[in-house]
């Protein structure tokens, strides 16, 4: 009755689910201006941590606040060390990146392999029996649902309340934000932090629901945490846009996976790898427009050519935040 | 508590080395709780690291193997540091340089060639292949407005799926190809070594020559200033004449002949053949040793050296104690996050001894 390529799809939207919600944890930090580069240790250790927690408890939502605290505390680090303590974002993050990742191995050894609790599929009453959309939509883990109403939420806050226009201000022009009455400091530490718990919810979504356990340096979770930062970027700090882009690397893994029996001659080692650098090489297009050797390429292409190809490198152009990773002193 | 924190003379030498001793202090302290929590006893598992480090003789050579890939690597990483730039990417041009190396010994092995010639021809495959690796880097930042983060990371997957590819695909071994990487190469192709002990002193004195190259680079060479330039204030460097471009690319391209410098090593010398983990992270260690030296060579030497035997030292430990040698890991992260963390209070609570400490760097 429903084709087999509507699961396909439903699949990648399940895969898609918490790389929806860590990016849109990192798209808070950064459009205040905090670059969270902890990403990938903070989904890791939260990965880690959420499953021995569930596995000691028996319980998954304690899973998920233990993913949560540790996203937030991590956050909280590289927010206290940067807004605090003036130092080097990059620095910090990346610390706490490859930090982050140790820890979990580490803590995680005794863990590696054990069965534990898992979120499952709770279908939509109702709404489960529509054509095509029911089960690609309805049919999910709640992580799924979370995840789309995460972004929706994200949208409408970021781009259509008061407290979401003082955000873009404190990442934009944080003295006019702060002329303004706006809080400059408190707010990017309430985003950043935020965002941290958004992505240590999504580390743990991956132990929980998605993978189902901790496998130590095979659990695929690692690189990752990368991605999401990449993603961020190339969804231009935009919430949709950057729920887009996630669905566009699950589903180059989804492909990866499919394709492996129709290329015999790639070892499926290379086509589990490959997503991750044509995900970060999309980052390329998001800027190619404003570089000048593309400019004067295109200023010899044919006018009609030119407009089409003018056209979609700017739909495809971003530009940060303009106080993305600098201090801000009040006075 | 304030007075202490904010004295209004020139504080005495040891404020400043009681708060870094503080930091490691604090840094055990995590690493002490980490162990409490994974359900170890802590003294014991910090008795097997020391041991498994400096328990023989051999084994305190060891760390010098491990010391000479992480010291090329940090050299290296000391000219991008200094231009200003993040060159995570390091980790792919250790990769590249030890696929470049490991293709010229392939192709030469059957050939005839005195074996001194196969190591030294290979050896120079490998710098040019971590330097045209961090070259990827540079034009990715400068023609395709890519921050050498992003464009780093991209090439480490690159370089990870290039080398499965290689492992699995054309250079498997015979019958079929496995995560224990390609076939070994016969032993005229190894890099000599000290009798009875796995250190070569033709690698040893590859890390001397890295230091001081990259010390007299740094201090006594106009290269090396505006390199400095370029890292304070790129802008200001440019408007002044410095051609920026150039020198960022030939920073990458140092760097990255290093970091393939430091992949021949673990070919030539430690591995005698292609593994999948062949950088054994020495990418990121580097980062990590070049930021806790706070990007000074002289320092990054025993700093290095520290990060070496705790990886050696952390070897055993899954046999001894069950525990997982990500313990070394561990112990650096804290350590580098306690000290950053630490010289960030200075600067805070301290304005005043961070102005005249500012002037001796």
């Amino acid at each position: 009755m429903t084709p087999e390529w509507v699961f396909g799809l439903g699949g990648v939207l399940a895969a898609a689910a918490p790389l929806l919600i860590a990016v849109v944890g990192e798209t808070f930090s950064e459009r205040a201006g905090v670059v969270n580069l902890s990403v990938n240790g903070a989904m890791l250790l939260a990965a880690m941590a959420g499953f021995a927690v569930a596995v000691r408890t028996g319980s998954l939502e304690l899973g998920f606040l233990a993913g949560v605290a540790i996203g937030a505390l991590m956050a909280l680090i590289v927010a206290f060390a940067s807004l605090t303590l003036r130092q080097s974002q990059v620095a910090v993050g990346l610390v706490l990146a490859l930090l982050g990742r140790d820890l979990a191995y580490f803590l995680g050894n005794p863990f590696m392999g054990v069965p534990g609790p898992r979120v499952g599929t709770i279908p939509i009453p109702f709404l489960k029996d529509l054509p095509l959309v029911g089960p690609l939509l309805f049919q999910q883990s709640p992580v799924v649902y979370v995840a789309l109403v995460t972004v929706v939420l994200a949208w409408l806050w970021i781009f259509q309340t008061r407290p979401g226009l003082a955000l873009r201000c404190v990442g934009e022009r944080p003295p006019a934000a702060f002329a303004r009455g706006v809080p400059v400091t408190r707010v990017r530490y309430v985003y950043a932090v935020l965002g941290g718990a958004l992505v240590g919810f999504a580390g743990a979504a991956y132990t929980l629901d998605l993978k189902g356990g901790w496998q130590g340096p095979i659990s695929g979770i690692d690189g990752i945490g990368w991605i999401v930062l990449a993603i961020t970027i190339f969804g231009g700090w935009h919430p949709v846009r950057g729920a887009l882009g996630a669905l566009l690397f699950a589903l180059l893994q989804w492909l990866s996976l499919v394709l492996q029996p129709q290329l015999p001659g790639i070892p499926s080692q290379v086509l589990n790898v490959a997503p991750f650098p044509l995900m970060i090489f999309a980052l390329l297009l998001t800027n190619l427009g404003n570089t000048e050797w593309v400019q004067t390429v295109l200023s010899r292409l044919p006018e009609s050519g030119r407009r089409l190809v003018i056209r979609l490198l700017r739909a495809l152009q971003v530009s940060p935040p303009a106080a993305l990773g600098m201090a801000f002193e009040e006075e | 508590m304030k007075e202490i924190l904010l004295p209004r003379a020139r504080p005495a030498r040891w404020v400043a080395f009681g708060l870094q001793g503080l930091s490691v202090l604090m840094a055990l302290l995590f690493t002490t709780l980490v162990l409490v929590t994974a359900g170890a006893p802590p003294l014991e598992a910090y008795r097997q690291v020391l041991e498994g480090a400096f328990g023989s003789l051999k084994r305190a050579t060891d760390i010098l193997v491990a010391w000479v890939p992480l010291m090329l690597v940090t050299s290296g990483l000391l000219l991008t540091f200094t231009a200003g730039l993040w060159n995570i990417g390091v980790e792919g041009q250790i990769v590249l340089g030890a696929i470049a190396v490991t293709g010229v010994m392939r192709a030469l092995q059957e050939t005839g060639l005195p074996a001194p010639l196969i190591l030294i021809l290979a050896v120079a495959a490998g710098m040019v292949g971590g330097a045209a690796w961090a070259g990827l880097v540079g034009l990715l930042k400068i023609y395709g407005g890519v921050h050498e983060i992003f464009g780093g990371l991209g090439l480490n997957f690159v370089a990870t799926t290039l080398i499965l590819w290689l492992i699995f695909g054309p250079w498997k071994r015979p019958g079929i190809g496995s995560m224990s990487g390609t076939e070994p190469f016969p032993e005229r192709l190894w890099m000599p070594v000290f009798p009875g002990l796995r250190l070569s002193p033709w690698t040893l004195l590859l890390a001397f020559l890295s230091i001081v190259l990259v010390y007299v680079l740094l201090r006594n060479t106009y290269f090396g200033l505006r390199l400095k330039a370029i890292g304070r204030n790129m802008r200001a460097a440019h408007r002044l004449g410095v051609p920026t471009t150039r020198y960022l690319f030939l920073a990458l391209l140092g760097c990255g002949a290093m970091a393939g410098l430091a992949g021949a090593v673990q070919v030539t010398a430690v591995y005698h053949r292609l593994i999948p983990p062949i950088s054994s992270g020495y990418g990121y260690l580097g980062l990590l040793v070049a930021m806790l030296s706070n990007y000074q060579v002289l320092w990054s030497v025993p700093v290095a050296f520290f990060f070496a035997a705790l990886n050696i030292g952390s070897i055993q430990l899954p046999i001894t104690l069950k525990l997982d040698s990500t313990l070394s890991g561990v112990m650096q992260g804290a350590l580098v996050l306690f000290v950053l963390l630490m010289q960030g209070a200075r600067a805070r609570w301290q304005p005043k001894w961070t102005a005249e400490s500012d002037d001796d760097a």
